[in-house]
């Protein structure tokens, strides 16, 4: 059942041990912060709410639709929960649902875990809910603008996730960062526009058929404080993967710094899958995969806002 | 699709069946621990770890090669690390005919050691829920100080996980009855079918939220007040303690082969 698109849940033998158990330490404690704001958001609803919608998550994974050759499209779900239920809620959602999946079917290491929960647990949760509120914002009010946020919260919760994850592998010595983060962001930047697309019509349906379920996710807790998370998160990222803790696995980050005649080979395949995603004007691979992620998110987030403010517009247009 | 939702436990009879859940968490960590951190091309050690993990396995009464053939779930991720033998430095021991890469001596004894390290570790994985019940693990998880709410939720997930899987195996099957694989012009597009099936997760989660209510209420009848109880507890026996010894000794064995070379 598992075969899924996404191979973000990393198994044990991949991280070393000393970022797994990083790892684990900074989950842990963002589990516990999860457990206080979803306590104060549900009160004594906390277990029975949580528990039913991690197993409503795990199996909406299994609902797919064929996209090509074998391999079909479907949920990761982080986003979908953080703008349903909040990104505390999400988190916690996420935990449980990864643990699961870790203990029950060996789908992701036990040692992982730590990164797994936060690659497609709290990363999700918050980047799909930054994505998804922010846009909310720009674009305003009513329905359609709800769609096009929350496609692109979707979309920013994949992409987090699955750089996320090339980060950690490399930290790790286990795949190269240049091989490994092109080739993640490529893939993931179109399994990221099935994601939209499922999460977008999960969202529609509920605006139609219950509005007020929306609407209770938009006021709990951590509103305002989702894009500062995720902005402490992926600082702390950034400087986990400059400190020297990078030069403690000596052949991490460094082990590629020749061949580069290679590599422009063999980094072929991903950039000719999208095309756009080389920056010729910049000579260093991992600068352009991040340079080109950050103007693909802008891309994302430009059409969804242009979608939103003109179904806004013709909203308006036809009150008046 | 396929959706094959089996409950990992393998009831048996058999000692390590009977031991302390907390004894059969703490050795399998301890051993993905021993198997991560070994370094690459220790290949007694991994050797070693191999004949560890198949005398567990043939401990519980599910054959020795239980746990070693179900270790190739891991395998599609090993892709991860594909790029490893062409990239590293060094001695080039194999060129590839057509393109012309170098695998590098280095590389190889890397990846062969990441393949090891994975097939290993997932092993233990594989036989912790073999022969432990869900509960149990989560009871040790408790007792080891994992929070206890989250404890509680994945416990509560688990009750719901083999209804709500039935439910939508229901939704996908009444999905295929009603619409037949179409073919050339007709077929509807790949849109579509995605915001169907986000239509089919939405309707999903509203029956998910609706269950949640109805049970909540049913605890609330029943006397719930916020905190679950587990029933169910263990003391640490002779056997146990006895148990985490040995294992403590057969994982010093590949530790102390490293150390010693």
């Amino acid at each position: 059942m598992h075969l899924s698109g996404t191979p973000l849940h990393i198994p044990d033998g991949f991280l070393s041990p000393v970022v797994s158990i990083i790892g684990w330490a900074i989950a842990l404690a963002i589990i516990v912060i999860a457990l206080r704001q979803t306590r104060l958001q549900l009160g004594e609803r906390q277990v029975p709410l949580m528990g039913v919608l991690a197993a409503f998550i795990f199996a909406a994974q299994a609902i797919n639709f064929p996209i090509a050759a074998g391999t079909s499209g479907h949920l990761l779900g982080g986003a979908l929960a953080a703008i349903v239920m909040g990104p505390w809620a999400a988190t916690l959602i996420m935990t449980a649902v990864i643990a699961m999946q870790g203990l029950l079917f060996q789908d992701g290491g036990l040692l992982a875990m730590g990164w797994n929960i936060l690659n497609m647990g709290v990363f999700t949760a918050f980047a799909g809910y930054a994505g998804y509120a922010s846009l909310r914002r720009l674009i305003g009010e009513g329905p359609r603008s709800r769609l096009a946020a929350a496609f692109a919260g979707a979309w920013l919760s994949v992409m987090v996730g699955a750089i996320a994850t090339a980060f950690e592998l490399a930290l790790s010595g286990t795949s190269p960062l240049r091989a490994a983060l092109p080739a993640m962001a490529g893939v993931h930047a179109l399994i990221g526009l099935g994601e939209g697309i499922i999460t977008t019509g999960a969202v529609g349906l509920l605006e139609v058929t219950r509005p007020e379920v929306i609407r209770a996710g938009e006021e709990a807790p951590g509103r305002l404080g989702a894009a500062f998370t995720l902005g402490g998160l992926s600082l702390a990222l950034v400087v986990a993967v400059l400190s020297p803790l990078a030069s403690a696995s000596p052949d991490g980050l460094e082990f590629v710094a020749e061949r580069q005649g290679f590599l422009r080979s063999a980094l072929e395949p991903p950039f000719k899958l999208l095309p756009d995603y080389t920056l010729p004007l910049v000579r260093n691979e991992v600068l352009t995969t991040i340079l080109a992620v950050l103007l693909g998110t802008l891309v994302v987030f430009a059409l969804a806002w242009l979608v939103g403010r003109g179904a806004v517009r013709r909203e308006h247009a036809r009150e008046s | 699709m396929h959706f094959d939702l089996t409950d990992a436990y393998r009831p048996r009879k058999s000692a390590i069946h009977r031991l302390d859940p907390r004894v059969k968490l703490v050795v399998a960590l301890l051993y993905i621990l021993t198997t991560v951190a070994m370094p690459d091309g220790e290949w007694e050690a991994f050797g070693l770890l191999q004949i560890v993990a198949l005398a567990f396995a043939w401990r519980s009464n599910l054959g020795p090669f239980y746990a070693f053939r179900r270790a190739f779930i891991a395998l599609p991720f090993i892709l991860a690390a594909l790029p490893i033998p062409f990239l590293m430095p060094g001695p080039t021991v194999w060129t590839m005919p057509v393109v012309g890469w170098g695998v590098s001596a280095p590389g190889l004894v890397r990846f062969l050691s990441i393949l090891l390290r994975t097939w290993l570790a997932v092993q233990a994985g594989i036989l912790l829920s073999a022969t432990t019940r869900l509960p149990e693990i989560l009871w040790a998880l408790s007792v080891l100080r994992v929070p206890a709410t989250l404890v509680s939720i994945i416990g509560f997930m688990y009750r719901y996980i083999f209804i709500l899987a039935d439910e939508a195996v229901r939704m996908l099957r009444a999905r295929s009855a009603r619409s037949p694989k179409a073919t050339g012009p007709s077929r509807p597009s790949l849109l579509w079918q995605g915001r169907m099936a986000g239509m089919m997760v939405g309707s999903l989660f509203l029956r998910s939220l609706e269950r949640s209510e109805r049970v909540y209420e049913a605890m609330l009848s029943r006397g719930y007040a916020g905190q679950v109880r587990m029933l169910q507890a263990f003391h640490m026996g002779r056997g146990d303690w006895l148990a985490l010894l040995m294992a403590g000794v057969l994982l010093a064995v590949p530790v102390g082969l490293m150390l010693i070379r």
